[in-house]
C-alpha cells in the first residue's frame, strides 16, 4: 500500500516557498507532511496532502513544476525504538531507503519513506505486521 | 626600433605593389589548388589572369567561417599533406573546430610578423618573456614563442594556470615581459599583492595582452598593478594566429601587417567596401599564405582603419580597438564561445530542454560563466542525486565541447524570458564598451 507524495522544484528565489503555501491554502489544502531537501541553488520540497492530485492541478496552473512520487507511509508507536524497528526490517531485507521524513502528532507517529522498489518495501513491512496508511487514511488526518 | 623598416616604413606606392604581385599569386594558387575558390571564382566569372593589381580585391568573393567549417579540416589546403608542418585548431561553432594548416614557409612569416610586432613594444633579445597564452591547438602559445625566439628574447614556455608557478618563475628567472590575455595579467596582479612578493623581486616592464577584447581602463589598472607598460597584440587563427597587428608605442591604434594580410572594412549587411575611418566589419586577405590563404575572410569583428603616418614612422595601416562583434561569438577567458554550442549541448541530452541562458560576469578579473538550465517540466527527478547528476553532466558536456567550465544552475520551467523574436540568450555583465 502505497500513497502520492507531491514533489516541487523551486529555485533559491526569495518568495517562493511562500508562494507554494498561499496556493494550498486558498484551495483548502492541508499538508500533512513535509521536508526540503536543498543544494545551494534550488531546494525540491516534498509533500503529503490530503488531495494530491488537486494540489497538483492548482499548483500547475500557479506555474510551479510538480511531480507525484509513490512513497510509503508507516503509521508507528510514538515511542523511542519504533522507528529503529522500521529500518531493522527494511536493512535486513536490503532495501535501500532513498529518502525519508517523520513526524508525530497525538501519540500517532508517521514515517513517510521512499525507495527504488516501492512494491517490494510496501509487502516487506506488512509482511512485518506494520501499519500502512492509505491515501483514504491521509485525508481523515 | 622597428624590426623591418622596408616593409613597415614602405611607401603606399611600395606597399601596393607588393600586395597587387602577391595577391595575383594567391589568386593562381587557391585557383589551381582548392576546387571551393576555382568554383566560387568560377562563379562570379573571374580567371587568376583578370587580377592584376590589389584595387580589383573588392570585385572577388568573401570567405566565411562556415566556409572553413563546409571544407573542414583540409579541403582548403593548397598544398599536399607531406608540405603541412603545423596543425592549430580553435573552437567552432557547433561542435566542429576551425582548422588551420602552416608550411614551413608559413610559419617564418608568422613568426616574423610576430617578431616585429613584440619590437614595436620595445622587445629586444636582453628581454624575458614569460609566455603564459595556452600552448597547444590553440595558436597564442606556440605564435608568441616563435616570435618571440626570433626576437632573441629568453623564452619561458610556461602557458595557462598554475598562478603559483607563474608567479615564481617570474621572480626567479627575472621575467622582463609578460604575455598572456588582459584578464590573467590582471589576476596575476591581484595574485602578486595577495601574496605579499615584495613588487621590486619583479623585474617586468612590459605587456603584450591579447585573446579577448579589452579597454583603456582594464589597460590603465594592468599597467598600475604590474608596474608595466601594456600593449595590444591582435589576431585570429583564420588569418595567422597572434601577430596580425600590435599597437606601437604612440598606442592609437594597431598596425597591420599589411604586405603579409590586407585589411578592408565591409558595411556588414550591403558588403561594400567603406572608406577609411568608417565603422565596419573588418576582412583580411593573407595574400602571402602558402597552405590555407583566404579570400576577403569575414572576422565579424567591428573596428576603423587609419592610413595617416604614424608618429613611431611607420606607414603600415592602423585599425582601431574592436568595438564589437557583428555576431553572437563571445570570448570568455580567452576562448571563442558561441551561444549555439551550448544549445546542441542541451539539445544532445535527454534530460535537458533547450532553454537556457548565459550569464558572463567579471569577479577578481576572471570571467565566469553561468549557464542556467531550466529543467524538463514533464519529466524530472524529485531525487537530489539524480538532479545532481543531470547538472554534473551537462557541466561535463558544456566543458568538453567549449574547453571553459562553467557553472550550471538548474531553474524552474518558465522562468527563462521567453520572446518573440530572437530569444535573449547571453546577458554580459562585462561592462566592455
Amino acid at each position: 500500500m502505497h500513497i502520492k507524495q507531491l514533489s516541487v522544484f523551486l529555485e533559491d528565489r526569495s518568495g517562493r516557498l511562500t508562494e507554494l503555501t498561499r496556493i494550498l491554502a486558498e484551495n483548502d489544502i492541508n499538508i500533512t507532511a513535509l521536508s526540503v531537501a536543498e543544494t545551494a541553488d534550488y531546494g525540491i520540497v516534498r509533500m503529503v496532502v490530503g488531495r494530491p492530485e488537486l494540489a497538483k492541478k492548482v499548483l500547475e496552473e500557479a506555474g510551479f513544476s510538480i511531480g507525484l512520487t509513490d512513497v510509503v507511509c508507516v503509521n508507528i508507536p510514538d515511542k523511542p525504538g519504533s522507528l529503529y524497528r522500521i529500518l531493522e526490517i527494511l536493512t535486513a531485507e536490503k532495501i535501500n531507503v532513498d529518502y525519508m521524513y517523520a513526524f508525530s502528532n497525538n501519540d500517532v507517529a508517521l514515517a513517510v519513506i521512499r525507495a527504488a522498489d516501492i512494491v517490494q518495501m510496501s509487502g516487506v513491512l506488512e509482511k512485518n505486521n506494520q501499519q500502512l496508511l492509505s491515501q483514504a487514511d491521509i485525508y481523515q488526518l | 626600433m622597428i624590426w623591418n623598416n622596408n616593409m613597415e616604413c614602405a611607401d603606399r606606392q611600395q606597399m601596393h605593389e607588393i600586395q597587387s604581385r602577391r595577391l595575383t599569386a594567391m589568386i593562381q594558387r587557391i585557383y589551381d589548388h582548392v576546387p571551393f575558390y576555382r568554383n566560387k571564382l568560377k562563379e562570379v566569372g573571374i580567371e587568376p589572369g583578370d587580377i592584376r593589381s590589389v584595387d580589383q580585391l573588392k570585385n572577388l568573393p568573401f570567405t566565411t567561417k562556415s566556409d572553413l567549417r563546409d571544407n573542414y579540416p583540409f579541403g582548403l589546403f593548397t598544398v599536399p599533406q607531406s608540405e603541412v608542418v603545423r596543425i592549430h585548431a580553435s573552437s567552432g561553432t557547433t561542435g566542429k573546430p576551425t582548422v588551420v594548416g602552416y608550411t614551413q614557409q608559413d610559419l617564418e612569416t608568422w613568426a616574423e610578423v610576430v617578431a616585429r610586432s613584440l619590437t614595436m613594444a620595445g622587445i629586444h633579445s636582453g628581454d624575458t618573456i614569460q609566455i603564459a597564452y595556452g600552448y597547444g591547438p590553440f595558436t597564442g602559445g606556440l605564435g608568441l614563442h616563435y616570435g618571440a625566439e626570433k626576437v632573441g628574447a629568453t623564452v619561458i614556455p610556461i602557458s595557462t594556470g598554475n598562478t603559483k608557478k607563474q608567479l615564481q618563475f617570474m621572480t626567479d628567472f627575472g621575467a622582463t615581459v609578460l604575455a598572456c590575455t588582459p584578464s590573467y595579467a590582471a589576476h596575476l596582479g591581484e595574485s602578486i599583492l595577495k601574496e605579499g612578493i615584495d613588487p621590486d623581486r619583479i623585474k617586468l616592464h612590459t605587456g603584450v595582452f591579447g585573446a579577448e577584447p579589452w579597454t583603456n581602463e582594464m589597460r590603465k589598472e594592468i599597467e598600475q598593478l604590474l608596474r608595466i607598460k601594456a600593449f595590444d597584440i591582435y589576431g585570429l587563427s583564420e588569418v595567422i594566429g597572434p601577430g596580425v597587428s600590435m599597437e606601437c608605442e604612440c598606442q592609437c591604434g594597431n598596425h597591420v601587417h599589411e604586405d603579409h594580410f590586407i585589411p578592408e572594412i565591409i558595411h556588414p549587411e550591403t558588403l561594400e567596401v567603406l572608406p577609411d575611418g568608417e565603422l565596419g566589419e573588418l576582412v583580411f586577405t593573407p595574400v602571402s599564405k602558402v597552405a590555407m590563404p583566404l579570400l576577403r575572410y569575414r572576422t565579424r569583428d567591428l573596428t576603423r582603419l587609419h592610413r595617416e603616418k604614424c608618429d613611431c614612422g611607420r606607414t603600415l595601416v592602423r585599425m582601431e580597438k574592436c568595438l564589437g562583434r557583428t555576431d553572437d561569438m563571445l570570448i570568455i577567458r580567452g576562448v571563442n564561445v558561441f551561444p549555439s554550442q551550448i544549445e546542441s549541448v542541451l539539445m544532445e541530452m535527454s534530460e535537458t530542454t533547450p532553454h537556457y541562458q548565459l550569464i558572463i560576469r567579471r569577479e577578481n578579473n576572471l570571467d565566469t560563466l553561468e549557464v542556467l538550465v531550466e529543467i524538463d517540466e514533464k519529466n524530472w527527478s524529485d531525487s537530489i542525486r539524480e538532479l545532481e547528476g543531470i547538472r554534473n553532466r551537462i557541466d561535463h558536456n558544456i566543458k568538453s565541447t567549449l574547453g571553459i567550465s562553467a557553472k550550471v544552475r538548474l531553474v524552474e520551467p518558465h522562468s527563462i524570458e521567453r520572446s518573440e523574436g530572437k530569444a535573449k540568450r547571453v546577458i554580459d555583465h562585462r561592462l566592455l564598451h
